[in-house]
């Protein structure tokens, strides 16, 4: 008897503890992403929810534009902008509440000062004055992770420690369509699926990871699919619909808060501009790509539905623009002001109670810069040279 | 570490005492790791645990050491201690990203406002037999990354106090456990525990004049044993245990050196690249007008860890140090 004829007949008996905890069926995503507007569904839309998205949608667009052109005056070293994503940005700060938490990735700064953060601490990262700009705690948004994946995990971590300790806290985190590549993104779906952790992974499916596109990424039907193999709901979403990402992020905000554990939403996006403003988009896609994204953007598609319902009247226009133009001009006067920074603050935060190493490095460098004030007072003597002894090493005997 | 009552006990003991008080006194230490729940831990040191304290403080996660760590860098952010196990030294590897980008510099990054008061417990070391992938010392990659602490026992008692400071920490410690010492005895009193003993001093196990053994972990046994057969030679050595990498005792290691004038390293990390050669650097840094000798290095040779038949060649022992000590270029005093 052949190997392949034998496999009908052998069934061995799974071990007693094995029992498949869900049927992967309810699990799959639907064929199409979820749509509202442009639907009849539409309708059924709270008016003031609209209203609010389109308010924050017009000023994430500004605020993304503001920033772009700091990069090109110097006051910013890089941009990730996310035009063309802000639906997905504004939704997922909307839907958490004041306890639940964020873990943004580099490209999330419209998330992250949707959530309250000031717009300029919300750059620092990428200005350059400090890693993190804001405290995370304050407003319950992890840092800006530059490593792509690696705050999957953590959002686990903290939404599963949350839950020990009785808080029906949930974690949004959220990941770029490449990212889903990294094995940090696996670990840390399997951890919450096991653990049944209150956490909702969003993909912003963009289309490329800096200029590899998704069908290089992976061989599955959708980022979404991903979810049945770790045994929790998958669910794909247009991206450039505000309306159902925010429904069907708060969904997921609800299931997991209601003990139902995780789930992982694909939102398909298109990132309109390049990169980063040092990327060259030009070299890996062309025109009429862009073009047709848009045509399906996510504040026009916005604006139509408003204007169908009679509700974009010139006040509403006219407050959005007033209100991103504010936030805009704020942002480039306090960005235009030189940063101040204390180079003493290197040593401030390596570890609680810095080590006999670090002491004695920050007693270098106090000497150093005491002996650069007291050449800028003295302008005439003076080498250039520091008097600051290196403090690793034995004097003479 | 002698009270009256105490027995002998070996450091896999002392370490699950500490974990056992650190989770009774703090209802905030949360042990994970693979396999740390029913099975008590390879090693059984989280034997217990989780009968005692539930698998939600003593749980078994996925095989997945990033996502250990990671989520063990939430739970720090949401105000746990987590204490993760590694269940051997090369198999903490696929966790480095979440220990160099993230453990290492979380407090840094957000200007002292999430510090992680996590510890990472990692066997390590060979002279266990063990196969390839068992064996390894990777202090050094520890040592090299600004933001972790580093500490190791060779002791009993220390092994207790260590750990017990490590995961009070209110920073990460990478907690290196010397798996060839797990059943070493000491006598040891488990009813009145050592103190918790503070991370970053190195201690003098042995005074002499001749010249200083500085070492660590799984070496510091093969030193004591060096330097009582240099008695033969009539050399006098003196045996420091460093006990912590990082932060580093500069202060007792130089004064030693200082009084002897004539140092080595001993480790089984390999030399070049290797804990040693930094540890050279600071003595010869310090102490370059009291030497008389240049600083010598006894380590385990640069190759990937040896298949087990061949790692007694490997790891440095009692005759390789005495002949690094022969070195020394005596004339002064003998
Ligand atoms: C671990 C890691 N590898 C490589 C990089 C460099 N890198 C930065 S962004 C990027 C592409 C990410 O694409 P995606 O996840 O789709 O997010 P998007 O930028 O499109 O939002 C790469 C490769 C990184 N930041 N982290």
């Amino acid at each position: 008897m052949t190997v392949m004829e034998q496999r009908g007949a052998y069934r061995p008996t799974p071990p007693p503890a094995w029992q498949p905890r869900t049927d992967p069926a309810p699990l799959l995503p639907d064929a199409e992403p979820h749509r509202v507007l442009g639907t009849e569904a539409a309708a059924g839309a709270d008016p003031a929810l609209l209203l609010r998205l389109h308010a924050e949608l017009v000023k994430g667009r500004r605020y993304n534009a503001q920033a772009t052109a700091l990069t090109k005056q110097g006051r910013l070293a890089v941009y990730p902008s996310s035009t063309g994503q802000e639906a997905c940005e504004i939704a997922a700060a909307l839907v958490l509440a004041e306890r639940d938490w964020l873990f943004p990735s580099y490209r999330d700064t419209l998330a992250v000062i949707a959530r309250g953060v000031d717009p300029v601490e919300a750059l620092t990262l990428l200005r350059g004055d400090w890693h993190t700009g804001y405290d995370p705690r304050e407003h319950r948004v992890a840092p800006l992770s530059t490593p792509l994946a690696t705050q999957l995990p953590h959002a686990v971590g903290l939404a599963h420690a949350a839950r020990l300790q009785g808080d029906d806290v949930v974690a949004l985190a959220m990941v770029g369509d490449g990212g889903t590549s990294e094995g940090d993104f696996h670990e840390a779906l399997n951890f919450a699926a096991v653990w049944q952790a209150p956490v909702v992974f969003l993909v912003q499916n963009n289309g490329f990871a800096i200029s590899v596109p998704l069908a290089k990424q992976t061989a599955a039907p959708s980022l979404a699919h991903k979810a049945v193999g770790y045994g929790m709901p998958g669910r794909l979403v247009d991206g450039n619909d505000a309306v159902a990402v925010h429904e069907v992020l708060a969904d997921a905000v609800r299931h997991a808060r209601a003990g139902g554990g995780p789930t992982l939403v694909e939102a398909l996006t298109y990132r309109v501009d390049a990169h980063t403003n040092a990327d060259d988009a030009t070299r890996y896609r062309g025109d009429d790509e862009v073009e047709t994204w848009r045509r399906h953007d996510p504040i026009a598609l916005l604006e139509e539905e408003l204007t169908r319902r009679g509700l974009l009247t010139e006040d509403a226009v006219r407050g959005a623009r007033e209100d991103a133009e504010a936030m805009a001009a704020d942002l480039r006067a306090r960005m235009n002001e030189d940063a101040r920074l204390d180079p003493m603050d290197l040593f401030a935060h390596v570890y609680a109670e810095p080590t006999p190493q670090l002491r004695e490095q920050r007693d270098l460098l106090r000497a150093e810069l005491a002996a650069e004030a007291e050449a800028e007072t003295a302008p005439t003597t003076g080498t250039g040279r520091t008097t600051g002894t290196a403090a690793s090493t034995e004097g003479p005997r | 570490m002698t009270t009256v009552a105490a027995k002998p006990a070996t450091m896999a003991q002392a370490l699950t005492r500490a974990l056992r008080d650190a989770m009774a006194d703090d209802p905030a230490v949360h042990v994970l790791g693979e396999d740390v729940g029913t099975l008590g831990g390879v090693f059984r040191i989280t034997d217990g645990l989780a009968a005692e304290f539930g698998e939600d403080r003593c749980a078994d996660t996925p095989l997945a050491e990033a996502g250990i760590l990671g989520a063990a860098v939430g739970m720090a952010m949401y105000g746990l201690r987590p204490v993760v196990e590694m269940q051997f030294d090369a198999f903490a590897y696929p966790a480095f990203e979440q220990l160099a980008s993230h453990v290492a510099k979380m407090r840094n990054r957000t200007r002292g406002t999430l510090p992680l008061p996590l510890t990472i417990r990692i066997p390590y070391g060979g002279g266990i037999g063990g196969v390839e992938h068992h064996s390894d010392s990777s202090e050094a990659y520890y040592m090299a990354t600004p933001g972790l602490h580093v500490v190791t026992p060779a002791t009993v008692a220390d092994a207790y106090g260590l750990l017990r400071a490590a995961i009070a920490s209110d920073d990460p410690v990478v907690f290196l456990e010397p798996k060839r010492l797990y059943w070493s005895k000491d006598s040891w009193n488990p009813e009145r525990p050592s103190p918790v003993e503070p991370i970053g001093r190195a201690v003098v196990r042995r005074s002499g004049r001749s010249a200083t053994l500085l070492t660590y972990g799984p070496s510091v046994a093969v030193c004591m044993e060096a330097a009582e057969a240099a008695r033969a030679e009539g050399w006098d050595l003196e045996v420091v245990d460093l006990r912590s990498l990082v932060p580093f005792d500069d202060e007792t290691v130089c004064a030693s050196v200082r009084r002897t004038g004539r140092a080595v390293v001993v480790h089984e990390a390999h030399a070049f690249g290797g804990p040693g050669g930094e540890i050279a650097a600071r003595v010869t840094e310090r102490c370059f007008h009291h030497l008389e000798a240049p600083v010598l290095r006894v380590a385990g040779f640069d190759v990937p860890y040896p298949p087990p038949m061949l790692e007694r060649h490997h790891l440095p022992g009692v005759d390789r140090i005495l002949d690094a000590v022969g070195r020394l270029q005596w004339e002064a005093e003998s």
